[in-house]
C-alpha cells in the first residue's frame, strides 16, 4: 500500500533519448518500475534504451501502452508544453523533474491543469518512490526500504538524508514524494498530507519544508484540523538572509513573510513535532514507533 | 535579477507609462549638461541596487545647473550599503500633490499575477502591509484573460483615486501588467505613482525584478545585469552554474542540494558558528564542480574552516571523495576541512579522505561541531 504510485503504475518517459533521460530510464527499470514507453518527437517507431518503444506523442504512447503516469525530463524551454501534452493525452499523474521553468509559464500550466483531471508533481523535484514497488523519480532507489512512514518534501537531498537515516534504523517508508522547490508547483503539502491521512499503510508522516511562501503554514492548519497521524516536521533556512533566492526559486523570504521561525512556530502549535536539525527527524520518528 | 530605476523606467516608458524626463550621468559635467537641457530644477538620484537611497543621502534636489553639478559630484562615488554609486539619474523635478503605489507581483498562494494598489505611496509596500493592510487593494489576474479594465477600476476606486484620473490609471495598470508579462518579471512596481501639481499621473520611481529562470529568452534584459551588484565570488559561482550566496560568517559550506545546504547552514549556527555562505554544488558533485566551488569559497578571506556535506545517492561517496581530493590538491589550501559523506559507499569515501588527513564526520551534528571547533583553532 502506498499513495499515487505502486507496482502497477505504467510509466512513459518524456525526453527518453536525452543523456539524463536514458540514465534515469535505466535506473527506474533496474528498480522495477514499469517504463512502458518513451516520447521523442521525430523518433516515433524507434527503440530507446533497453528496447523501450519510442512514440512521437504522449497520445500515441498512451494508446499503444496504456501508460497512466509520465516522467518528464526535458529542457526548461519545452517542459511547459510537455506537461500540457501529457494532460491532454489523459495521463493521470505527471511527474516533472525539470528545473528552472519560468514562473509565468507555470502560472499558465497550473491554470490549464485545473481544468483537467491530471495531477502534477513538481516541477523542480526528485519525483516519488514507493519502496519495493516502483520509483518515478531520480532518487537513489536502494537507500529506501518498504514500511509505514510517509515523506513529503520540498527538497531532494535533504529527503535522501532523512530516508537514509530511517533505513539505517530499520524504519521503512510507504511513499516518499518530493513536491519541488519552485514557487508554483502542482501538488502541495496539504494535498499529500490528505493522501497520507487516507492511506492505511502510512502510520506517520514527515514533512520537510523550507523558507518562502505559505504552503507550510497551510499544512499546519491542515494538521491541526484534519490529521490524526503523527507528523514530524523540519524547515530548512533558519539562517537564510531575507530577499535572497536560496538555490530553489521558491526559497526566498520576501517582505518578512515565509521565514523558518514563523513556519516552525505554526507547525508546533498545530501539534507537529518540529526538529531543529535533520539528525533529529529520524530520532523523533523512532520515538513515535516505540511509544 | 534586479533592474536599476532608470532601466525600469525606460521599460515603463516603452509601454506608454508616463515617466519624468531624465537622463543618466556618470560625471558632474554630464549632470550639469543634462540639468541644463531639463531647465535647471532637477532631482539627482543615485543608481544602486539597494533600498533606502534617500535616507542614505543618495537622492537630492537641485535648484540650478551649478547645484546639479555639485550634488552629482557629492553623490557619484559615495557608498550606499557597501555599493559605490557609479551612475546618477537626473530627472526633471516634479511637484507632488499625492503619492500612490501600483505594483504587479506573483502571488504564490493564488498562483496568479496580482496587481496591488495603495493610497500610501512612497513608502515600502511591506511596511504598509504590516501596519495598515486594509490600505492595500489587490486583484488577481487570470493568465488566459489578462488584466480586465474592471479590475483596474476596482483598484482605482479602492484607493480613492479622484475620478478625473481614472482612465489614465487604467491605461497605466494595463501597461504595467504587459511590462510584467513581457519581461518575465517577478515584480514590477511604480512607487510612487504621483499625481503632480499640474494634475498628471507619472511614475516617479520604479523597480523591476526579472525571473532568473526566464533570462534565457530575454537576451536584451540579461545584458542589463549590473556586475557591481554581485560580489566577485558570486559572479564566479554563477559562471560555473553554482548556486552561491555570500554571507558574513567564518565557516565555508559546500553542500549538494539547496535544502540540505540551508539545513547545513542552520546547524552550523545552532552549534555556535556562522556560515560564510550558501553553496549548492548540484546533485552530481563532480570533481570539476567541487574544485570550482572550493575556489569560490576560499576566495573569502574570512573563511576559517570549510565544511563539506555531500549526500551520495546515485553519485557514490567514493567518487565524490576522489573529486574532493583532486580539488584540494589543485588549490593552495590553508584552512582546516571537515568532510561528511553520507550515502552510497560512504565507508569507502571516508577511508579515502582519512588517508588524506582530512577531518571526517558521520552525523551532521558531529560535522557542524567539528567545523565550529576547527574555525576557532581547536582540533575537535
Amino acid at each position: 500500500m502506498s499513495i499515487l504510485v505502486d507496482k502497477n503504475t505504467l510509466v512513459v518517459v518524456q525526453g527518453i533519448t536525452g543523456r539524463q533521460g536514458i540514465f534515469h530510464t535505466e535506473q527506474m527499470l533496474d528498480y522495477g518500475t514499469q517504463v512502458v514507453a518513451g516520447v521523442r518527437p521525430g523518433k516515433g517507431g524507434e527503440w530507446a534504451t533497453r528496447n523501450v518503444p519510442i512514440f512521437d506523442t504522449v497520445k500515441d504512447a498512451v494508446a499503444a501502452t496504456g501508460a497512466n503516469t509520465t516522467f518528464i525530463i526535458v529542457p526548461e524551454s519545452s517542459a511547459p508544453d510537455a506537461i500540457i501534452e501529457a494532460a491532454d493525452a489523459g495521463i493521470d499523474l505527471i511527474v516533472c523533474i525539470t528545473e528552472n521553468i519560468p514562473a509565468l509559464d507555470m502560472v499558465k500550466v497550473r491554470a490549464y491543469l485545473d481544468g483537467t483531471h491530471a495531477r502534477l508533481i513538481g516541477p523542480n523535484c526528485p519525483g516519488l518512490i514507493t519502496p519495493g514497488e516502483t520509483k518515478v523519480g531520480i532518487m537513489a532507489g536502494h537507500i529506501h526500504t518498504p514500511g509505514h512512514v510517509g515523506i513529503v518534501s520540498r527538497s531532494g537531498t535533504l529527503t535522501y538524508e532523512v530516508v537514509y537515516a530511517l533505513t539505517a534504523r530499520g524504519i521503512g517508508q510507504s511513499t516518499a514524494i518530493g513536491i519541488g522547490g519552485d514557487p508554483i508547483i502542482g501538488t502541495t503539502f496539504v494535498d499529500v498530507l490528505q493522501m497520507f491521512e487516507d492511506d492505511p499503510a502510512t502510520e506517520q508522516v514527515i514533512l520537510i519544508g523550507e523558507i518562502g511562501g505559505t504552503d507550510e503554514q497551510k499544512a499546519a492548519a491542515f494538521i491541526a484540523d484534519h490529521m490524526t497521524k503523527p507528523v514530524t516536521a523540519f524547515i530548512a533556512g533558519q539562517t537564510a538572509p531575507p530577499g535572497r533566492r536560496m538555490g530553489h526559486a521558491g526559497a526566498i523570504i520576501s517582505g518578512g513573510e515565509g521565514t523558518a521561525a514563523e513556519k516552525m512556530a505554526m507547525l508546533k502549535a498545530a501539534g507537529a513535532q518540529v526538529a531543529r536539525h535533520p539528525d533529529e527527524i529520524a530520532e523523533m520518528v523512532a520515538r513515535n514507533i516505540r511509544d | 535579477m534586479n533592474l536599476h530605476e532608470y532601466q525600469s523606467k525606460r521599460i515603463f516608458a516603452k509601454y506608454g507609462i508616463p515617466i519624468p524626463q531624465g537622463e543618466v550621468a556618470t560625471t558632474p559635467a554630464e549632470a550639469r549638461a543634462i540639468a541644463e537641457r531639463l531647465g535647471g530644477s532637477v532631482v539627482i538620484k543615485s543608481q544602486v541596487l539597494v533600498g533606502g537611497r534617500g535616507k542614505a543621502g543618495g537622492i537630492k534636489v537641485a535648484k540650478s545647473t551649478d547645484d546639479a553639478a555639485a550634488l552629482a559630484s557629492q553623490i557619484l562615488g559615495m557608498k550606499i550599503k557597501g555599493l559605490t554609486v557609479k551612475k546618477v539619474l537626473i530627472d526633471e523635478a516634479a511637484t507632488i500633490a499625492k503619492e500612490i503605489y501600483l505594483g504587479a507581483v506573483l502571488d504564490r498562494a493564488q498562483r496568479r499575477v496580482v496587481l496591488m494598489a495603495s493610497s500610501e505611496g512612497g513608502v515600502e509596500i511591506e511596511e504598509v502591509a504590516k501596519h495598515t493592510p486594509e490600505k492595500i487593494i489587490k486583484v488577481a489576474v487570470h493568465p488566459f484573460l489578462g488584466l480586465r479594465d474592471y479590475q483596474a477600476i476596482e483598484l482605482a476606486d479602492g484607493i480613492g483615486l479622484p475620478k478625473e484620473h481614472l482612465s489614465a490609471f487604467v491605461k497605466i495598470a494595463r501597461a504595467l501588467y504587459q511590462v510584467y508579462l513581457e519581461s518575465d518579471a517577478t515584480l514590477a512596481e511604480i512607487n510612487p505613482l504621483v499625481i503632480t501639481g499640474d494634475n498628471r499621473l507619472i511614475a516617479l520611481d520604479g523597480k523591476i525584478v526579472i525571473d532568473d529562470s526566464a533570462l534565457f529568452r530575454h537576451a536584451d534584459l540579461a545584458e542589463l545585469r549590473d556586475p557591481d551588484a554581485e560580489d566577485a565570488s558570486e559572479r564566479e559561482a554563477r559562471e560555473h552554474d553554482l548556486n552561491y550566496i555570500n554571507l558574513d560568517g567564518e565557516i565555508g559550506c559546500m553542500v549538494n542540494g539547496a535544502g540540505l545546504a540551508m539545513a547545513t547552514m542552520d546547524i552550523v549556527k545552532l552549534y555556535g558558528g556562522n556560515p560564510a555562505n550558501f553553496l549548492d554544488v548540484g546533485g552530481g558533485a563532480t570533481a570539476e564542480k567541487v574544485a570550482a566551488a572550493l575556489r569560490v569559497i576560499l576566495h573569502d578571506t574570512r573563511v576559517k574552516a570549510v565544511l563539506i556535506n555531500i549526500f551520495g545517492g546515485i553519485t557514490r561517496c567514493d567518487e565524490v571523495a576522489r573529486g574532493i581530493l583532486s580539488a584540494i590538491n589543485s588549490l593552495d589550501v590553508k584552512v582546516p576541512f571537515v568532510v561528511r559523506l553520507v550515502g552510497t559507499n560512504e565507508e569507502e569515501g571516508r577511508r579515502i579522505l582519512a588517508d588524506a588527513n582530512l577531518l571526517t564526520a558521520t552525523s551532521l551534528a558531529d560535522a557542524a561541531q567539528k567545523a565550529v571547533a576547527a574555525a576557532k583553532g581547536g582540533n575537535a
